[in-house]
């Protein structure tokens, strides 16, 4: 990164927000998926680190809101409202959703990364948030880093190097 | 009875037990395979949050070879076998005579990756295996799947089961290491067992303390 800001570091089931000149990362993604939100022109961006599809899947009275693909990104827009973005100017990249181990089980468990996928984008479509670039799928984990100042999303994977969407 | 709760001190020596017996049996069979001497740590058990789970074995972007089975049947559950890639190459290099071998050079021989889970069904083998004699449980597990990748990526496959019900998981680890080898965690290997939040009650019964 050319900037000096800081990186702030969000873990799996968390979510924070970046503005500029910090950037915004989380790694060891597996079958979770690393969900960006931000604004271009406000040079703010949130990350969740999604683990679940549906929160309905939960056995708990309090749930953290930031796992689920369902509950996560309407949080996550309460949050940016909070710092003036409105929910109409908001775009979204994502990347993750690998399947890491390939083999068959009966467990739904095992097939989390695409359904993981599926949820955030339809979570994506019911707030009628734009979807730009995505790199989700596979077989590798990803480290995930969002600069709001570029817009770019630097995915790391262990065999195919550093890509930017 | 419910995760999180009324795990007492008899309770968590139960589950070193089982860490301790598992692992004593891999380390048996893992030396007989390489016919080298290999150590075992005493067992660990521990309830750590998502986050703690995955800054374990050097953090969540450490490279790992990750070896991952589920645990289905009387106690369900995960079970992984992780290995730095330095110790990985080390194993490998002596079960298939080859010193070229390395995990870190793709793409990497056919043999070496079979070699590599092959290691996994017979370690995961003995150490579930022991489980089963101690507890009576009748447990059936997968196969292996084998991933060399972050170690986050391959230990939140594991989590998965438990995030329905909380953000803390209970691991017993238990870890391994070479014989004359500084005992350091870039050489550890270590085994995880993370039971699956329902399956507490049937391992605990199965032992007599309910």
């Amino acid at each position: 990164m050319l900037n000096s800001g800081q990186v702030i570091k969000v873990g799996i089931a968390q979510m924070d927000v970046a503005k500029l000149p910090n950037t915004i990362r989380t790694s060891g993604l597996g079958s979770c998926v690393g969900v960006i939100l931000y604004d271009e022109s406000k040079k703010i961006a949130g990350l969740i680190h999604v683990m679940l599809p549906d929160s309905k899947l939960g056995r708990l009275e309090s749930i953290n809101v930031a796992k689920f693909a369902d509950t996560s990104i309407s949080a996550m827009i309460d949050l940016l409202k909070i710092e003036g973005v409105q929910k109409f100017r908001l775009k979204a990249k994502i990347a993750g959703g690998a399947q890491m181990f390939q083999f068959t089980s009966d467990k739904d468990s095992m097939r989390i990364g695409p359904r993981n996928v599926e949820a955030v984008k339809q979570e994506l479509k019911r707030n009628s948030i734009p979807l730009i670039a995505e790199d989700t799928g596979g077989s590798s984990g990803r480290t995930i880093e969002f600069d709001p100042t570029t817009s770019k999303l630097h995915i790391r994977t262990v065999n195919q190097g550093v890509s930017e969407i | 009875m419910a995760y999180n709760q009324k795990i007492t001190s008899l309770h968590l020596d139960v589950l070193k037990e089982i860490g301790n017996i598992g692992a004593a049996h891999a380390a048996t069979a893992l030396s007989d395979l390489l016919d080298k001497k290999i150590d075992m740590r005493v067992p660990k058990v521990e309830m750590v949050s998502f986050n703690d789970m995955m800054e374990l074995v050097g953090g969540s972007e450490n490279v790992v070879v990750g070896i991952f089975l589920r645990i289905e049947g009387d106690a369900e559950g995960s079970m992984f076998f992780i290995l730095p890639i330095e110790q990985a190459n080390r194993f490998i290099r002596r079960l298939i005579h080859d010193e070229s071998f390395d995990f870190k050079n793709p793409p990497v021989s056919e043999l070496g990756l079979s070699a590599m889970q092959e290691m996994g069904n017979i370690l995961s083998g003995s150490y579930l295996s022991a489980l089963s004699d101690f507890t009576n449980l009748k447990i059936y597990p997968t196969v292996p799947g084998l991933s060399v990748d972050m170690f986050g990526a391959i230990i939140s496959i594991g989590l998965i089961e438990l995030s329905h019900v909380g953000d803390n998981v209970i691991v017993i680890n238990t870890s391994i290491f070479e014989d004359g080898v500084e005992d350091l965690e870039t050489v550890r290997g270590h085994f995880f067992l993370l039971p699956d939040p329902d399956s507490f009650e049937a391992i605990f019964k199965a032992l007599g303390v309910s």
